[in-house]
């Protein structure tokens, strides 16, 4: 008799798997829709998404495209944002930058995601010496300041796009490996794994289809916020020197370049500076949105 | 407690061992070598004179004992000479700039705790409030904006608009306002938002209401009961904050030519100062390594919950 309650409460259950995959992803969509800040970050982002996309339509020059008749010029007509020290028209220089941000801060995420993701999976997963190993090497890498280790990679490798993803790849997947492990470790002792373990289902498929769709949650947050992080480190990178290769243009290496002539070509440095800060403001909010949405608990 | 304090201790002889390796073995992996006869502007040396200079400074040694000669003599604080500024020894540098980082720095972190406990307090208190927009605002600014760009909108506000401050050099108390409030902005944030998750966390507690029951007033309520619990996680983050204004003073030592240790490690950077490189990489990482475990044991002091 006792029993009837909790079958009658399972078959009312039942029904919902059959779209509660979508249904999760759907109700955080819905919850962020409703928050005002995080759609605003998200209609900018999209804007720079854009921008980057369409940059050789939208740029009214090329970011090459000298003009030593008029350098260091304030804005005006011909050039909206003014021109740098070679002449070249700042606002193409500046849609052109947002490409690299944003191939920066999506491209860094995808390798981080393709290392850590796997090490932290099979560390909680595997357990015993593997794990232990893993540990120890992510605990070292930790210590590590981030930027610090970017920067001595960096310089080692010399500047350039494609080491950059190597750099911010390199030394960025630890933190959601480590988070993964934590997730793993905790998932796989729930019933349903052990079920579907008791099922007959293998090491691959147990791992790949129970445990880390349930992972993702948390994975999905740190990309949220791992985007402007990689942003910040390419700006940054590029500020002191050992980021992108001139000529191809970056904001942070115009606002390093700009500070020096602050004072007499202010526009050189401030439109750069704005474009980081609207920027890192819009993903922020956007990942603000997008951990509350997915996680209201973490609030 | 004190059994786990020694253990964390040793813990610190491998890591900073395999930063002193990594450290190393990057440098080691940069493609040219300044005996390359192909390297440009180099000497045209002959064979012969290479391998003497090899010898003559240990290159022509296995790797792992150059390793180990760059582990000794680092212990004894020996890096070398700069590359750059060739009369004078790393370790000459450091001493000299070292001092000048610590005083940003200290200055930058009280500033970080002080401002962002208050905005954080005042965000938990006054929630969904004024005071409380105010708080998340400015801490959003400082988490998300980096900081040489804050330092360009404040150089630009503070000392061109309102000729306060000046727009650089560490020569008087008056230049040390900017760069000190650019670095603690960022570190500010993230304490603020922090404490004020902590805080309202606590504020809603059983001892809170409890205390509240008692007929205490508010500020002994918010001080002495809530406050003092609230603080324990926020101490976990002393540790990244510790590490956040030490990388953070590479941009704004360099923005406000500030004569400290960051900003002659972007000059070293762009001037390819390995020795200098490697030197400024492991004196951060000792000093991060080592307040990381500061404020380890501290957190287990404070937390009486916490046994080892």
């Amino acid at each position: 008799m006792a029993v009837t309650p909790a079958a009658a409460t399972v078959g009312a259950v039942l029904p919902a798997p059959s779209f509660s995959s979508s249904s999760l992803m759907r109700d955080a969509f819905r919850r962020i829709l409703r928050n005002k800040l995080a759609v605003v970050g998200g209609i900018v982002v999209i804007l720079m998404v854009l921008i980057a996309i369409f940059a050789d339509l939208l740029a009214p020059y090329s970011y090459t495209k000298t003009n030593f008749g008029r350098l260091n010029e304030p804005p005006t007509r011909d050039y909206l944002l003014g021109t740098d020290n070679l002449g070249r028209d700042l606002l193409s220089r500046m849609i052109y930058g947002a490409r690299v941000s944003m191939l920066v801060g999506l491209g860094a995420q995808i390798i981080i995601v393709a290392i850590g993701v796997p090490i932290g999976a099979l560390s909680g997963y595997v357990g015993g010496r593997v794990d232990l190993v893993l540990t120890r090497f992510v605990d070292v890498m930790y210590a590590f300041p981030r930027l610090l280790f970017v920067i001595l990679v960096m310089s080692a490798l010399g500047a350039g796009l494609m080491n950059i993803f190597i750099a911010i790849g390199l030394t960025g997947w630890v933190g959601i490996a480590r988070q993964t492990r934590a997730q793993v470790l905790s998932l796989k002792e729930k019933e349903f794994v052990e079920g579907a373990r008791a099922l007959g289902a293998g090491f691959r498929r147990t791992l790949f289809k129970h445990v880390l769709p349930n992972a993702l949650t948390p994975i999905v947050v740190s990309v949220t916020f791992g985007i402007p992080e990689a942003i910040f480190t390419e700006a940054a990178l590029s500020f002191i020197g050992v980021g992108i290769n001139p000529p191809t243009p970056s904001w942070g290496q115009m606002v390093g370049e700009g500070q020096q002539y602050l004072r007499s070509y202010w526009h050189l440095c401030v439109f750069p500076s704005i474009a980081i800060a609207i920027t890192m403001l819009a993903f922020t909010f956007l990942g603000d949105g997008v951990r509350d949405a997915l996680d209201p608990k973490l609030k | 407690m004190f059994h786990y304090a020694i253990r964390r201790a040793l813990w610190l002889v491998p890591t900073l061992l395999a930063m002193a390796l990594v450290t190393f073995l990057v440098m080691h992996a940069t493609p040219g070598s300044p005996l390359d006869p192909v390297a440009e502007g180099a000497n045209p040396l002959s064979p012969e004179a290479q391998k003497n200079l090899a010898r003559a400074y240990g290159l022509d040694k296995p790797l792992y004992e150059q390793f180990v000669i760059f582990i000794v003599k680092a212990a004894r604080f020996d890096f070398g000479t700069s590359f750059v500024y060739k009369t004078r020894t790393v370790a000459e540098i450091l001493v000299e700039t070292f001092p000048v980082s610590l005083l940003l720095g200290g200055m930058a972190l009280a500033l970080a705790v002080a401002g962002g406990l208050t905005l954080g307090i005042l965000a938990a208190v006054y929630q969904n409030r004024g005071w409380d927009y105010v708080s998340v605002t400015l801490a959003t600014f400082g988490v998300a904006v980096p900081n040489f760009v804050l330092a360009v909108f404040f150089i630009i506000l503070f000392s061109f608009i309102i000729p306060l401050f000046p727009t650089g050099g560490w020569d008087s108390p008056r230049n040390w306002v900017l760069p000190t409030i650019t670095l603690a902005l960022g570190p500010m944030g993230v304490i603020a938002r922090f404490t004020r998750a902590s805080m309202l966390e606590v504020i809603r507690a059983d001892y809170t209401r409890t205390a509240r029951a008692k007929g205490l007033a508010e500020r002994p309520v918010v001080f002495k009961h809530a406050l003092k619990n609230a603080l324990i996680p926020v101490v976990t983050l002393l540790g990244p904050m510790f590490a956040a204004v030490g990388t953070g003073s590479f941009f704004v030592e360099s923005i406000f030519r500030v004569p400290g240790m960051g900003r002659f490690f972007v000059l070293s950077m762009t001037g390819r100062d390995y020795p200098m490189i490697m030197a400024v990489v492991l004196t951060y990482g000792v000093f991060l390594a080592i307040m990381n475990l500061v404020v380890d044991l501290l957190y287990g002091v404070l937390d009486p919950r916490i046994r080892y």
